[in-house]
């Protein structure tokens, strides 16, 4: 029965979505990651216990795969062949080494020049470890006239969270009607909506800002909010994970007298869970890299949001240099995304690797 | 226990069904013989899903107020903030004395469409964008391709790299373009203008405002940024491409003692074929609409102060949106901003045609 359950393997659906596929940028396409809800079912540690066997079996299989593809005439051949393997493997390494300090050193420096005083920093030629550290940097990003900051940071997470609230709300239910229930163009309109998400948002910023202007919404949190509270993309990612849960189940639920709405919340959202939090995850990363519109809806000095301010606060060197204080800045603004990611590893990339947008 | 089974039988079947897709990440490798059944059985499941149509028409009729229920507040902002911008941007780009102050219309015309492509600052953010777009996006398809390629072949350390190489994607972008520019510093301790000093150059005005930026510097900057920011994403999708490749196709090859260089050309690009299509669409688009990062490098006027030398064309849009929405002279000038978006989304909407044509013709699958 075990083996059974954790042999379920994902699945792939195009089903009734080959009209729309070629609609969206890529492909369309859905992986079914049952193993990890189902698994559940059995003890987690057996479940633990199997995966390990199954990866030693894995390991042994491979072994003794490799030993019977390589048939050498002799020893010196033999040698010759792991010689020029482990060379081989060594310019791998090295290449992927240099390759994995390119893309740090832009982090190294960050945090480096936010350590650095200001004698240090135009000090020629640069040094490559803050020889005299200080934590000036950091104090002069949250005191005197850039002590508004504090107040960035809390209209970035009031927006964030409610933004996040909202969509989740309205892209769960619309999600819901996609998946589950069937009414006369529900293809067609799906097929609408996910058009929409080749127009670029450049076409629609204009009228929303006048949109927003008439209704004298500017500087308010409902302006920040209320645009950004569906998303698609998030409506495209549920149902696909919805889709998934089988309809047996649905019907059980119906057997026992339960309510479309009850099943919603009592059956499909607890297992689709691990979606809605990729969801969560990039609507919050999304309200905090957000730039463009924010910028446009809050002219006043109070209602920024912290990419913009950020921006407005440190992108002008008026007097000398000041590279240190927006380093100290902009490694202000990255921890929270990099804890983030410490965190949600998994449910981040695999949200982004079916959408390719940023933000 | 009973739950279980149900799970179990309905997706074994559900895997019969499908099996034949291709998933974009790669986390199904491509079944053939599945695909055949699929095929077999297409007629007798067309029949059966009438079957079954018919007797849930009863159902459709319950469904429709709560699926209405459902769907409302999701499709009234959709509404508010995408489908009605998408149309009236569309109907002022004709009107070129809308004034959205007043909302008053005026008469029809293509003036504001003249305007934009007489404008020399147009060209000359068209021409921008193309270059930003034939520079960076090749370059850093191969780059990615070469990594993930890389990757792949190694065991230990693999989930480590991968993680180092991911780390740009969960970046500010704003904030990082800021961090390019402090490293491409204009001055002397810019930290490459130091490396150039040490290997006997002299320093080049990478960014900043003081100095007059020379063209290429500005888009070697621009590309090196692009790169870094996008690589992260195109390493994903290529790994679970790559990882996706039946190793059988390996083997035999392995077997005929074929260079390794045919292996590459002759089974991974094509087997990868749909993964590159999908990554240069998407950086096609991405370079299209390169904006930010360009803001954050240069600052709100896109290069030297006088001339926006590196404006793109996402950039011109907003260049007129910006005074539209901080001059009052600039109340109509939302027609000219509103032409320029279309005219992007022309582009867009060609690039996009293309690859429907090019997924149908070229990709192998």
């Amino acid at each position: 029965m075990e083996n059974e359950i954790l042999n379920v393997q994902t699945n792939n659906v195009k089903s009734d979505f080959s009209k729309v596929h070629d609609l969206t940028k890529g492909e369309v396409y859905e992986e079914i990651s049952f193993d990890e809800n189902v698994s559940k079912v059995i003890s987690k540690k057996e479940a633990r216990a199997q995966k390990r066997a199954l990866a030693k079996e894995q390991r042994e299989k491979q072994k003794a795969d490799a030993h019977a593809e390589m048939y050498f005439e002799n020893d010196a051949q033999a040698r010759r062949f792991a010689i020029n393997r482990r060379i081989k493997l060594f310019c791998i390494y090295f290449f992927l080494t240099i390759a994995a300090f390119f893309t740090l050193v832009p982090f190294y420096w960050m945090l480096i020049t936010s350590f650095k005083g200001y004698d240090e920093l135009i000090r020629i030629p640069a040094t490559f470890f803050p020889m005299e550290p200080t934590f000036d940097n950091y104090l002069n990003v949250f005191s005197g006239e850039n002590s508004i900051l504090m107040r960035y940071i809390l209209n970035t997470i009031i927006v964030a969270v409610s933004t996040m609230v909202l969509s989740v709300a309205t892209t769960t239910l619309a999600a819901f009607a996609f998946s589950r229930l069937e009414f006369k163009g529900r293809d067609t309109l799906f097929a609408i909506l996910l058009a929409t998400m080749m127009v670029p948002g450049e076409m629609m910023i204009m009228t929303n800002f006048t949109t927003i202007a008439t209704w004298g919404l500017l500087d308010t949190y409902i302006a920040l909010i209320l645009p950004f509270g569906t998303s698609v993309f998030y409506m495209f990612f549920l149902r696909q994970n919805f889709k998934q849960i089988p309809n047996e189940l649905y019907y059980a639920a119906k057997v026992d007298g339960n309510s479309d709405f009850k099943y919603l919340f009592r059956v499909m959202i607890p297992i689709a869970r691990p979606a809605l939090i990729t969801v969560i995850i990039l609507s919050m990363i999304g309200s905090w890299n957000a730039y463009i519109w924010p910028r446009t809806v809050s002219q006043g000095e109070n209602m920024k949001l912290i990419t913009d301010g950020i921006m407005t606060l440190f992108s002008n060197d008026f007097g000398g240099d000041t590279s240190n204080i927006k380093m100290a800045a902009t490694t202000v603004v990255s921890i929270p995304l990099l804890l983030a990611f410490a965190f949600f590893k998994k449910y981040i990339m695999r949200g982004v690797s079916r959408s390719g947008i940023k933000g | 226990m009973v739950e279980e089974k149900v799970m179990t039988s309905e997706a074994t079947v559900s895997s019969d069904k499908f099996a034949g897709a291709i998933a974009l990440d790669g986390t199904k490798t491509i079944e053939v013989q599945e695909d055949k059944k699929e095929k077999l059985g297409f007629f007798a499941r067309k029949k059966k899903e009438k079957k079954k149509e018919a007797s849930q028409m009863l159902e459709w009729k319950k469904d429709w107020w709560k699926a209405l229920l459902c769907l409302a507040p999701c499709l009234i902002i959709l509404g508010i903030f995408t489908f009605y911008p998408i149309i009236k941007t569309f109907i002022v780009s004709f009107f070129p004395s809308y004034n959205y102050l007043r909302d008053t219309f005026g008469s029809f015309g293509f003036d504001s469409y003249v305007k934009v492509l007489t404008d020399d600052v147009f060209w000359r953010a068209m021409f921008n964008t193309v270059i930003m777009v034939v520079v960076s996006v090749p370059l850093s398809i191969l780059i990615a391709l070469l990594i993930t390629v890389l990757l792949n072949s190694i065991k230990k350390l693999q989930g480590v790299y991968q993680v180092i190489f991911f780390l740009p994607y969960v970046t500010n972008g704003m904030a990082f373009g800021l961090v390019f520019s402090t490293i491409f510093s204009p001055m002397d301790y810019g930290l490459v203008n130091t490396i150039i000093n040490a290997l006997g150059g002299s320093s080049v005005a990478w960014t900043g405002t003081a100095e007059m930026i020379p063209y290429w510097a500005g888009i070697v900057v621009i590309t090196i940024y692009a790169i870094w920011n996008g690589l992260a994403f195109k390493i994903l999708v290529f790994l679970g491409g790559l990882q996706a490749i039946d190793k059988q196709y390996y083997q035999a090859a392995q077997v005929d003692a074929t260079p390794k260089g045919r292996v590459f050309t002759k089974i991974t690009v094509p087997l990868l074929s749909p993964m590159i299509l999908y990554i240069t669409i998407t950086s096609l688009m991405g370079a299209f609409k390169s904006y930010s990062s360009v803001v954050a490098l240069f600052g709100e006027d896109m290069g030297n102060a006088q001339d926006e030398t590196f404006i793109t064309a996402v950039g011109y849009i907003y260049k007129y949106f910006n005074q539209v929405t901080t001059s009052s002279r600039g109340a109509t000038l939302l027609s000219q901003a509103s032409a320029a978006a279309l005219i992007l989304f022309v582009f867009i909407l060609i690039i996009t045609f293309v690859q429907m044509w090019a997924n149908k013709k070229k990709v192998h699958y």
